[in-house]
């Protein structure tokens, strides 16, 4: 296994090449407080390309941001710049990873050869809409990775489900793909719900999705 | 957090550049470290007198005040506003968000006082201080918002499929924007260039003003002047945040309001308008439009605005 250190703004990015094969990658985006495995996971064995694994920023061997301001949409652009560096992708995210794999399906149509939505940590954020309004803060003195101030952060922003489902729209309309987003999730937040529902957006086992997009 | 002294002096700073009439830079520089972030705290007025936190908006300072903040501080208050993080003469961060906004926002708050102070805040500033007071009502005693409560305008009334491509269009531009994020650096040009270029975002700006806040809000470098904010940041963007969260949690603001919305609208203004405004505000609030100003009234009319709040402080 090989690390490329990629640059996005300020931060250092870590993009793990966990397996070097001909064809189009697959690109792993972890859930949150996690980091990407040291080898290709069981349940994506039977991809015969390149299978690559992103840490986000303040995750894994990614560089942390000073005071936090992590947002989904900042982890998007994270997944965009290991998307730069491959090119074009197949992409599985787990939990957070997932969300953040359909906001790149939608805003990297092109790029994003199907997108795989998985259960992991950080799957459902703060829900339809903002709850109170708090000050974030964490404890001065504890581990740096995975970032406490991502952990806080994005574990309550909004995610409403017509948001989630404007990016369906766009993957839908500018990929050329039937279904550019396959759910394989068994937990259902509300935008995984209002996803669902849309078309261009199938449900199936992690396995059958796989070898959907690798068809393509 | 920590502060550190301040290294370089008001008066230093001030010689680089006359100021117009009435104009005077704050009394007070410190440095403030906010989880390894250092944020620039400017200080107006006496060190004993009340304070009041004041939030300028976004991609402006704390020089912007230059003109307002002495006549509050001449009135007896002590005016804190600080460079918000990647404004002005605070670092660039990794990361900005709302969220760590208003967390440095308190942990201005926290280096002068833990007694509820004035909260003041233009713009952007209004809208995050507007959550703050929401978030940790027991450190606000009253609330000035100028031009910066919730906008009432609905969304665009566009078909589905234009709304596509106007989002496709945002994404790819912002996401090309952060790809070349490391090597962003602002435009260099002369004092006049760079007055005349935030002219078109503060078209109601006089020239002789903007070139005074290029002096503070810009450095000077072998190749010509920049502006001191993080070439990162950028005007705009999209995301899951709707207005009417915030329009709706207005009435539950738990301290005395005056709302000072502009009557012109231009580049940067939030269109507010009086009689959209009035059924969210809570019970007593005031709500201000004096005619004939644009977004940055308390710059166009300093003293009008100052006796204003002054007013509504006594």
């Amino acid at each position: 296994m090989s690390v490329r250190h990629l640059v996005h703004g300020r931060i250092q990015l870590a993009l793990h090449m966990l397996q070097d094969a001909p064809g189009r990658p697959l690109l792993l985006l972890h859930g949150l407080g996690e980091r990407s495995p040291e080898d290709v996971p069981a349940a994506l064995a039977s991809w015969t390309g390149p299978v690559c694994a992103l840490d986000f920023t303040g995750h894994g061997e990614s560089s942390v941001s000073r005071g936090g301001g992590y947002t989904c949409e900042m982890m998007m652009a994270d997944a965009d710049t290991a998307l730069r560096e491959l090119g074009e992708a197949t992409v599985v995210g787990r939990g957070l990873g997932a969300y953040v794999a359909l906001l790149l399906s939608g805003a990297r149509a092109t790029q994003v050869r199907g997108a795989i939505l998985c259960d992991g940590i950080g799957l459902a954020g703060g829900g339809s809409q903002p709850g109170s309004p708090q000050v974030v803060t964490v404890p001065e003195n504890g581990p740096a990775v995975p970032d406490p101030f991502a952990m806080a952060e994005l574990t309550r922003d909004a995610r409403p489900p017509d948001y989630a489902t404007a990016y369906v729209h766009q993957a839908l309309e500018f990929s050329g793909l039937e279904a550019p987003i396959c759910i394989c999730c068994v937990e259902r937040p509300s935008w995984i719900e209002g996803v669902a529902q849309e078309p261009g957006v199938c449900e199936s086992s992690l396995e059958a999705a796989l070898q959907r997009y690798a068809a393509i | 957090m920590s502060q550190v002294p301040l290294s370089e002096s008001p008066e230093r700073l001030a010689s680089q550049s006359p100021a117009p009439a009435g104009v005077r830079r704050p009394d007070r520089r410190r440095d403030l470290h906010v989880r390894g972030l250092r944020l620039a705290v400017w200080e107006w007025g006496d060190e004993t007198a009340p304070p009041i936190l004041f939030a300028h908006g976004g991609f402006d300072f704390a020089g912007t005040l230059d003109g307002f903040a002495p006549l509050l501080a001449d009135a007896g208050w002590r005016v804190v506003c600080w460079d918000q993080r990647g404004h002005g003469d605070s670092e660039h961060a990794e990361l900005y968000s709302w969220d760590a906004d208003m967390r440095d926002m308190l942990a201005v708050l926290d280096s002068v006082t833990f007694d509820p102070v004035v909260a003041m805040g233009h713009s952007k500033g209004g809208a995050i201080l507007t959550q703050l007071i929401q978030a940790v009502p027991h450190r606000f005693r009253s609330f000035v918002n100028i031009d910066g409560l919730p906008s009432t305008l609905p969304p665009k009334d566009v078909q589905d499929h234009e709304r596509t491509r106007m989002l496709a269009r945002d994404l790819a531009g912002w996401l090309d924007h952060r790809s070349r994020a490391a090597e962003a650096t602002r435009k260099p040009g002369t004092i006049e260039e760079l007055a005349k270029r935030r002219q078109r975002m503060n078209p109601r700006l006089s020239i002789e003003w903007l070139s005074y806040l290029v002096t503070i809000g810009a450095r000077q470098d072998e190749d010509g002047w920049r502006w001191k904010i993080d070439p990162s940041l950028r005007m705009g963007g999209f995301g899951p945040w709707r207005q009417n969260w915030a329009l709706e949690r207005l009435a539950s603001l738990p301290v005395p309001l005056l709302g000072i919305i502009a009557t012109v609208p231009e580049e940067m203004g939030w269109l507010l308008t009086a009689e959209t405004l009035l059924p969210w505000l809570p019970a007593g609030a005031r709500l201000e439009a004096p005619p004939d100003t644009g977004h940055f009234v308390h710059i166009e009319r300093p003293r009008e605005i100052a006796d204003l709040v002054l007013d509504f402080l006594r």
